[in-house]
């Protein structure tokens, strides 16, 4: 019994802290509240480092949701929402990074590693091949001889 | 060709090597700020010690100043605070104060117990000039020149080795570009 009782007030905090986490904000519509959790859900904390300000309880993310909402409510663009908090806290923020000089190996490196597995793959196909051709073909004694092997080996089976 | 193949693989590991290692000792929870090379930002906040009267960026020109971002509740400031004590004592150093995100009654009664190194402190109750600057965890401190640029961001204590290594270059770097 006093495991159950526990048990449930457990289960109760952890919901009482996750309410902490997402402060209810109203939205006009569900798409402008699905926008919301989008934008938040790709900015990261700058204190926390490796969660979004969407699932950090940091004093920060708070603050950097608060904004984002105020934002939206003077109808700010996404782009204009994500561009103010990189002011402020550098490019770190954000989890996708801008295409430039110094991202590029970053947004390159699926490509190069795909490329790379094509190369391999196609030089494995095009040895096997060329070895393929390039085997010794069969003396017409030894093309007798396969017949003659197998032929036998179909009897063999039929019977 | 055929042997230079079979290298590849220890030449791939070895350059992955070379760019992890640079890595290694970085501490990724210091970030550089987005406003190195900006004016301060634009504020109206009212002075902690004078509460009647109003202050704003232009508090930052004129001298080279260091911005210190400090709050009652914040464990790592009380552990600075005699540094800063020292800095404006001993190394006659301008620290503006930015209380942040705290009570105008438990800084007041800080700054009578320990001492008060600050010239002026700025009273930010909410936070918005701290979430202007960027500031994701008290204690920071800046360092922004006579025109009001930030030149630096300092996260985490000041100490005499911080002065010595990293804060007291960027002053002198700032004093002579003018």
């Amino acid at each position: 019994m006093f495991r159950i009782v526990c048990f449930l007030l457990a289960t109760m905090a952890s919901g009482m802290s996750f309410a902490d986490v997402s402060a209810v904000y109203g939205f006009e519509s569900r798409s402008e509240e699905q926008r919301y959790q989008e934008l938040i859900s790709e900015l990261r904390c700058p204190k926390c480092q490796n969660q979004n300000i969407a699932d950090s309880n940091s004093p920060i993310s708070k603050d950097m949701r608060n904004v984002v909402y105020q934002m939206m409510l003077d109808g700010a663009s996404n782009e204009e929402i994500v561009d103010s908090l990189v002011d402020r806290f550098g490019e770190f923020v954000k989890y996708k990074p801008d295409l430039d000089r110094r991202t590029f190996i970053l947004w390159a490196t699926p490509a190069i590693a795909v490329l790379g597995g094509l190369l391999v793959v196609v030089g494995v196909v095009v040895r096997s091949r060329r070895s393929g051709k390039a085997g010794p073909e069969l003396t017409a004694e030894e093309q007798e001889r396969a017949e003659r092997m197998l032929a036998q080996r179909n009897q063999n089976g039929n019977g | 060709m055929k042997r230079f193949l079979l290298f590849l693989p220890l030449l791939v590991a070895v350059a992955v090597g070379v760019f992890l290692f640079a890595g290694i000792g970085k501490d990724p929870t210091k970030l550089d700020s987005a406003l190195i090379g900006k004016q301060v930002p634009a504020f109206s906040l009212r002075d902690l010690k004078q509460p009647e009267s109003m202050l704003d960026e232009s508090l930052f020109r004129g001298e080279i100043t260091l911005l210190n971002v400090w709050g009652t509740w914040c464990p790592s400031c009380r552990d600075e605070h005699d540094d800063l004590m020292w800095l404006a004592r001993e190394k006659k150093v301008s620290i503006i104060g930015l209380n942040y995100k705290d009570n105008r009654d438990d800084a007041l009664v800080w700054l009578d117990r320990l001492g008060d190194p600050y010239s002026t402190v700025i009273y930010d109750p909410k936070g918005t000039l701290g979430f202007d600057l960027g500031v994701y965890g008290a204690p920071e401190t800046f360092v922004i020149d006579a025109s009001g640029i930030v030149r630096y961001r300092h996260v985490g204590v000041v100490n005499g080795e911080v002065w010595e290594q990293v804060l007291l270059p960027v002053i002198n770097e700032a004093r002579e570009k003018g």
